[in-house]
């Protein structure tokens, strides 16, 4: 027996299928971050290339670097607006949720209710805040409550609509054999229609936030006027009427971090409440 | 410790359904006439075609659906944990972990969990899953989450569990284990059952009373008498008693079937 062939590893019992399942499920992982950041960079890239080679002037468009620039020099200004229009977006959705939740429930509770309040909700709905809004700012005293408003009429719809749909969603063996075991209206709320109800929440949960940030940025457009505004919109506004092209563009990408944040936040939110359990959350194996 | 069944025809009553009637949206007769005595320790096959009334009879039963006419009564009156239920789906809660859906039955009714946790557990043991406690339902089998089920219905030792086709939507061999088990379970905490299935084979197998029922208008057309004492085991199922048994179960079947024909 030679050296060689006593010291050769056993030959490793790979199933070629799958490996490569394996490697492709390996390369998603990484294509689904490296493919983004590749196109956000190529179109970084060529956002540069097109404005210094065809000299476009800055107050038409400006380049990365200048926008760049702005939101480093324009920190002092633009931090403040951030935490105007992110607190007026959170708040707003806060009370979208409360809002949301308490109405569903009272729907849930009696068809009187749902029958008599429901098509209000709708008409809330449908009717375009940007209507609304400068009603509201003639109305109510405060600029800051009044884009509240706005920004919780657009967030609650959501909210409101798929609470209620998952509110009657429980099986109806289990609502079955809760009659059977004799359970109150309470624990028939609180043991399976809230459960029942909690992935049909977070998906308009989802909605809602990023709603409640639009809504944020169209009271700051209309209400902000006034001259009361100083959130990210308004800032972004004032910006456009002074032709300060790199503020603008600092405060429009501002904004929209804020929105993926708002985003990524929920999805965490949702993924973490309903992992144990909901197929939505479940990876799949194989 | 097993509990000994008395043989039929000196067990105590359970329940007594009397001229029970059952009419749907005024002209559908889903049950005529339909008369019933339970007693302790009886394990009755509700055996029938698809439409007969036998989801009906179990619906009225526990209390789900209130008869056109005629009575149901419990001997002594129904008390909270009395009744069992296990649905032809295994029906638990997927947000709940195995030991949290067999507390259901004691949590509505204000019990805590720890005050209960023997009852649970001692549940879980006789299916065979008390390792699974604090599983979730979706990372069970189909077979497992029935024998949840099974365990919801009977931790609070009702004095009548009523199933609707529980094994139906399982594979054969399944269905078979979990047929000797349920025997198996009976005969250590000597519960009452009623057993819809259309099964013929089953119903020799795990009952001695099996009451056949017969589609438009639903209504019991016999009752037969399976007198095979238990325990039985895997080997009951090739005897030449349960050949006979299957035989006459299949005749009556088929008698119902040409009935409403
Ligand atoms: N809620 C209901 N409304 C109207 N008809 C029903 C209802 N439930 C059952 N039925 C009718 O009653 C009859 C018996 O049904 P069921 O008890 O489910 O039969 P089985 O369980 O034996 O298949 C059928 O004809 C069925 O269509
Ligand atoms: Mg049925």
């Amino acid at each position: 027996m030679s050296l060689a062939e006593r010291s050769a590893p056993p030959a490793p019992v790979v199933d070629a299928e799958e490996a490569a399942r394996a490697r492709s499920a390996r390369i998603n992982r990484i294509a689904k971050w490296t493919l983004p950041s590749l196109v956000l960079v190529l179109s970084v890239l060529a956002w540069h290339l097109y404005v210094t080679i065809a000299e476009v002037p800055h107050y038409i468009l400006p380049g990365p670097v200048k926008v760049a620039q702005s939101v480093v020099e324009d920190w002092a200004v633009l931090w403040p607006a951030m935490l105007v229009t992110g607190r007026l977006t959170l708040l707003a959705l806060l009370m979208a949720i409360l809002g949301g939740v308490a109405l569903a429930v009272a729907f849930t509770q009696s068809k009187w209710a749902e029958m008599s309040f429901f098509p209000y909700a709708v008409i809330l709905q449908v009717t375009p805040v940007i209507a609304i809004a400068p009603l509201l700012q003639i109305y109510v005293e405060s600029a800051f409550v009044a884009a509240l408003l706005c920004a919780w009429i657009v967030a609650f719809f959501p909210i409101l609509s798929n609470t209620t749909i998952g509110l009657k969603s429980a099986d109806h063996n289990l609502q079955d054999l809760f009659t059977i075991y004799g359970a109150t209206r309470w624990q028939r709320l609180r043991y399976l229609a809230a459960p029942s109800a909690l992935p049909f929440f977070l998906g308009g949960l989802k909605i809602a936030g990023g709603l409640a940030l639009i809504g944020a940025v169209v009271a700051e457009f209309v209400i902000g006027r006034a001259g009361t505004g100083l959130g990210l919109a308004s800032t972004l506004l004032e910006a456009s009427y002074r032709f300060n092209f790199g503020r603008l563009y600092a405060a429009l990408i501002l904004i929209s971090v804020m929105g993926v944040l708002i985003f990524a936040v929920m999805s965490i939110i949702s993924h973490l409440s309903l992992r144990k359990w909901h197929e939505s959350a479940l990876k799949r194996e194989g | 410790m097993t509990r000994q069944t008395a043989p039929l025809g000196s067990r105590a009553p359970v329940l007594a359904m009397s001229h029970i009637e059952k009419t749907f949206n005024g002209d559908v007769v889903a049950l005529k006439d339909m008369n019933l005595s339970v007693n302790d320790g009886d394990f009755i096959s509700l055996l029938g075609p698809s439409g007969c009334g036998k989801s009906t009879a179990l619906r009225l039963i526990a209390g789900l659906l209130q008869p056109t006419s005629g009575t149901i009564r419990w001997a002594g009156g129904q008390a909270a944990g009395d009744l069992g239920i296990v649905f032809q789906e295994p029906t638990l809660m997927p947000w709940a972990t195995v030991a949290q859906n067999v507390w259901l039955p004691f949590r509505l009714r204000g019990q805590s969990y720890n005050s209960v946790r023997d009852d649970i557990l001692e549940a879980l043991r006789l299916v065979g899953l008390e390792k699974f406690q604090n599983a979730y339902p979706r990372e069970l089998s189909g077979g497992m989450k029935m024998r949840v089920s099974i365990a919801r219905a009977m931790v609070t030792k009702p004095r009548l569990i009523l199933m609707d086709e529980p094994f139906a939507a399982l594979d054969e061999i399944t269905r078979f284990k979990l047929n000797n088990d349920l025997l198996k379970l009976k005969e250590k905490i000597g519960c009452t059952v009623i057993f819809v299935t259309h099964s013929v084979f089953e119903s020799v197998f795990l009952s001695d009373r099996i009451v056949v029922m017969a589609a438009r208008p639903g209504r019991v057309i016999r009752e037969l008498h399976v007198d095979t004492p238990y325990p039985r085991a895997e080997a009951f199922r090739t005897s030449a008693e349960y050949t006979a048994h299957t035989r006459e179960a299949s005749a009556a079947l088929h008698q119902a079937m040409e009935l409403a024909a």
